[in-house]
Parts: structure tokens; sequence; C-alpha cells
């Protein structure tokens, strides 16, 4: 139950992009993001973007990484691809352990 | 021994009786990479037809694959460190490793006989012995500044030799593989930032490194390594806007015809036509987004070329002669690579978001096949066995 609880509420917190739309992230991050960071997102030539080599960074820096790009590194802006909310799901996503494509 | 288990092992027997394959050739096969389900299908080329699945392989994004001399084993180098021996022939794999944490690809020594992974964790190359996968030289990678570094663009080379890039060094390596476990290294340091992939072209002559973070390619004639790298096609990646790059353009062998060679640019939606002797640029010839493979035909008459997110959906087709582009085509979502038969009469496309590879007519245009295939991304060719650099 405790569980279910917890579960309930990092949903609470976290914007929704809406089933259909989670459904392409999913796959634009494994397949697209996958081609840098490793579609097991354990890194390439970007770095790894599991739980463990995320956790102690602040999500605001990822979300902001994702939407501008790392200038001067090959990480490229998603801004025209990807809204501020939906960073901001990838990033919780990411901290939790990103689902696989459905 | 029960009647039961006796007719089980009558049974066994037939099975395996029928199973035995009738004599074939290779050379008409192909592997080709299912990223999503860490599995491989190997094709036949001449039917059209998906022969089998093989299963098994890891973690497959970014994966590719070199060919044993006699074109009966595939070696699949995955990105998770695998390595892995196919048997073409017996449809099944013969031998497998996980020699590393995080991989790139790799390359077969010209006698066959050594395999080369190029590693980002731990950043080096390994050699192993290609009969039975086991460990024959450890090169890590640490660059001037003593720090591993993440290795890209690993070929095999004439004279016994591999060449690679050091990705966070920028330093490119040419190893002497005559005495396989003493490799004699040959550094050469401060060719340019972030070389990201390398290529060789078809006659082994030169080895072309893309850089990421400068200008042009580092390029290195082997026929005279003392003149060092030298830096080539500058002027292309100074003109003009740079565009966002998702994902990175791949140099390989294929682009290079004889006397031209076709390069995508990193961050140009153009491709680059270059003399292959000289590498002096011929023209520029802009194209529909960030080109990621630039395949010759082999009679170097057509160059076939794919596109990153969000334009990989489209391939366009560059006609050399006139330098322009004679043919767009939209075959589906996710076009993530393409072979040539070994003559040039049919080129495979994998679509990765439709589940299915199609082959073209390169004359017409025209679709003249598909196959299924899920989430397929490399096509490999067992040509490849005989072509310097791939
Ligand atoms: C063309 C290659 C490439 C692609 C495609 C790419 N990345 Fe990156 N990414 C990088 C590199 C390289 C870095 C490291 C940048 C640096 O050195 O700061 C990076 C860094 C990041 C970081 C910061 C990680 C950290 O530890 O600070 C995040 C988060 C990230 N990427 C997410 C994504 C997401 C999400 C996508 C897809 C929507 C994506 N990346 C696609 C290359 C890429």
């Amino acid at each position: 139950m405790m569980l279910s609880t917890a579960a309930t509420a990092a949903l609470a917190e976290s914007p929704h992009p809406g089933r259909e739309r989670e459904t392409q992230l999913i796959r634009l991050v494994r397949q697209d993001c996958g081609s840098c960071h490793g579609m097991r997102l354990t890194g390439g030539l970007g770095p790894a973007l599991t739980p463990a080599a995320l956790q102690d960074k602040p999500a605001d820096a990822l979300v902001q990484a994702i939407l501008q790009g790392r200038p001067g590194t090959p990480m490229p802006p998603w801004k025209n691809f990807i809204s501020g909310p939906e960073a901001v799901w990838i990033v919780d996503g990411l901290k939790k352990g990103f689902p696989d494509v459905r | 021994m029960s009647v039961r288990l006796a007719g089980l092992f009558l049974a066994l027997a037939i099975l395996s009786g029928c199973a035995t394959p009738t004599l074939r050739g290779t050379g008409d096969l192909g592997v080709v990479i299912e990223r999503a389900t860490g599995s491989v299908r190997i094709v036949d080329t001449t039917h059209h037809a998906s022969l089998a699945r093989v299963g098994g392989l890891g973690d497959l994004s970014h994966a590719s694959i070199c060919y044993s001399r006699d074109e009966r084993y595939a070696y699949v180098f995955g990105r998770d460190g695998g390595l892995t021996k196919v048997d073409l022939l017996r449809r099944r794999i013969d031998r497998r490793i996980v020699q590393a944490g995080n991989s790139i690809g790799g390359a077969i020594s010209p006698d066959g006989k050594l395999v080369a992974v190029a590693n980002y964790e731990p950043g080096g190359v390994k050699v192993f012995d290609a009969n039975d996968l086991s460990p024959v030289a450890d090169i890590p990678a640490a660059g001037a500044d003593g720090k591993r570094s993440k290795v890209v663009g690993l070929v095999d080379a004439p004279g016994h030799k591999f060449v690679f890039s050091l990705y966070d060094a920028g330093e490119i390596w040419v190893a002497d593989m005559h005495d396989p476990r003493h490799p004699v290294l040959h550094k050469f340091a401060g060719i340019g930032k972030e070389p990201y992939d390398g290529m060789i072209t078809s006659d082994g002559r030169f080895y072309a490194a893309g850089l990421f973070g400068e200008d042009g390619v580092a390029l290195l004639d082997l026929w005279n390594p003392d003149a060092g790298v030298k830096r080539a096609l500058v002027e292309f990646g100074r003109h003009g806007e740079k565009f966002p790059v998702y994902k990175m353009p791949h140099l390989e062998g294929w682009a290079a015809t004889g006397d031209r060679v076709v390069l995508p640019a990193a961050g140009k939606h153009e491709v680059i036509i270059a003399d292959q002797q000289t590498w002096k640029e011929i023209a520029r010839v802009p194209v529909a987004g960030q080109a990621v493979f630039a395949i010759a035909r082999p009679d170097g008459r057509q160059v076939w070329i794919n596109f990153a997110f969000p334009d990989n959906d489209t391939v366009q087709v560059l006609d050399l002669p006139t330098r322009r582009i004679v043919q767009t085509l939209k075959p589906g979502k996710g076009v993530l690579h393409l072979e040539f038969a070994p003559r040039g009469e049919e080129v495979w496309l994998s679509l990765r978001d439709e589940n299915r590879i199609d082959i073209y007519d390169p004359d017409t245009f025209a679709r003249t096949g598909s196959l299924p295939a899920e989430s397929p991304s490399g096509i490999f060719f067992t040509v490849r066995a005989h072509r310097i650099g791939l």
C-alpha cells in the first residue's frame, strides 16, 4: 500500500502529456535520444541517463539541457520538438527509471 | 530405454536430418540488426527472403558487423560490449563474449585472424582471436593528457593494421598488428577536437576522421604517415549556418568511389563531393536535412543518402556526374540504414518505425520487395568481407 501511495504522489507532481503523447515521447527517448545515449540509456557518445547516473543532478539543469542543448557539445536543443512540461516529464521518468516502448 | 524415449530420439534424428542444410554459399547472404529485440535476421538477397532470426545478442543500439573472410561468420558488435560470432550456415550463435561496458563498433584484420572492438567504456581497443574470441591484445586509449578516451572510427588497413580515433583526446592511432600480442602504436596527437567517426578509402590509402568540435576532417595518408595528419575540407564547415545535429553522421568506406568521396557534414544540410586523391572540394550539394549515411552504388554513379531526426523518413539520390539530387523518396518512418547488393542492382533500406526492410531498384526507384523485421537498423551484406575498412 505504501508503494502505491508514493507512486500516486509522484505522478501527481509530474505533468501528464497524455497517453498517446507519452507513447511518442517514450519512443523518441529510447530511439532518437538512444542514438547518442544508448537505447538502454546506459550511455554512448552522450553520458548515461540512468537513475544512478542522474541521482545527484538537479532536475532543472537536466530539463534545461534537453530544451536548450549543451552548446559546444553534441547535445542538441530539443525545444522545437519537446515542450517544457514534456521535458519535465522526461526528466522525472529518467530519474525513476525510464519506461520501455510499449 | 522406454519405447517413448526411443521414439523421441528417432523423431529428433529425423528432425535434425531434415534440418541439415543443403549445400550453399554465403555470398548472397546478409545480416540485419533488430535493435530493439537484441536479435539479428539472416537474409538471402537472391530470394528476398528472411532465412532465420538469431536472438540473445544483447543491446544492439548502434550495432555493426564485419565478416570472416570465408563469409560464413558475422561478428556483431553490440552497444553493451557484447561481441557475438554468428554462424550464417548453422543460423545460430557460434560464440559470444561481453568484453567491455560500452562499445561502438569493430573491425577484422586483413588476414581474418583478429577481430578488434572499439570501446567507449573503458576507452580503448580490445583485440580477439577471430576463431574462438579469446583475448589477444588490449590497447587502452589514454591520450597525451593521460585520460582514457572513447574510441571511434576503428577500421582495418593494409599492412596488417588497425586505425582508430580518440574522441575525447583528439588523436588518431595506427596499431601495427604484425605481432598480434604486442601491437606497435603510431600516435598522432592534436588532430582536432572531437573526432566522432572515421573511414578509410576503399584503396586503403586515406583515413579520414570527421570532427565535431572543429571544421573539416582530419586526414592521414597511410602511404605517407610521416607527413602527419592534415586538415582537409575546412571551408566546408565554416560557411553558412550550423544546424543542431540530432544524430551523428557516419563516415563509411562506401562513400568513396575511387575518384570521388562524398561526405555528410555535421551541422549542415549539405553533402560535400571531394576528390579522393587530393581531398579538395569539388561541390557542395544541398540536401533534405542532416545527412547520416552517404552510400555510393558500387559503380560509383549514384550516392544514396539518409537523414537524422526529424527528416529520417526521407532518402535522396545524388547523381554524381551531374552533382544533382535526382530523386527524393519517402520510404517510411525511421530510415536508419541502406545497403547495396554487391553489384548495385538493388538497394535495401531499413525502416525502423515501420518494422520492415524495403528493397528498391536504383534505376527506376521502384520498390521491388519488402521483408518484415523488428525495429531494423544496420543492414550488412557478406560482400563486406572482401572490402578494406568494412
Ligand atoms: C547527437 C547526440 C545526442 C542526442 C541525439 C541526444 N543527446 Fe543528450 N547529450 C549528448 C551529449 C554529448 C551530452 C553531454 C553534454 C555535456 O558534455 O555536457 C548530453 C547530455 C544530456 C543530458 C545532461 C546529462 C548530464 O549528466 O548532465 C541530458 C539530460 C540529455 N542529454 C538528455 C537527452 C535527451 C532526453 C535526448 C533526446 C530527446 C538527448 N539527450 C539526445 C548527446 C546527445
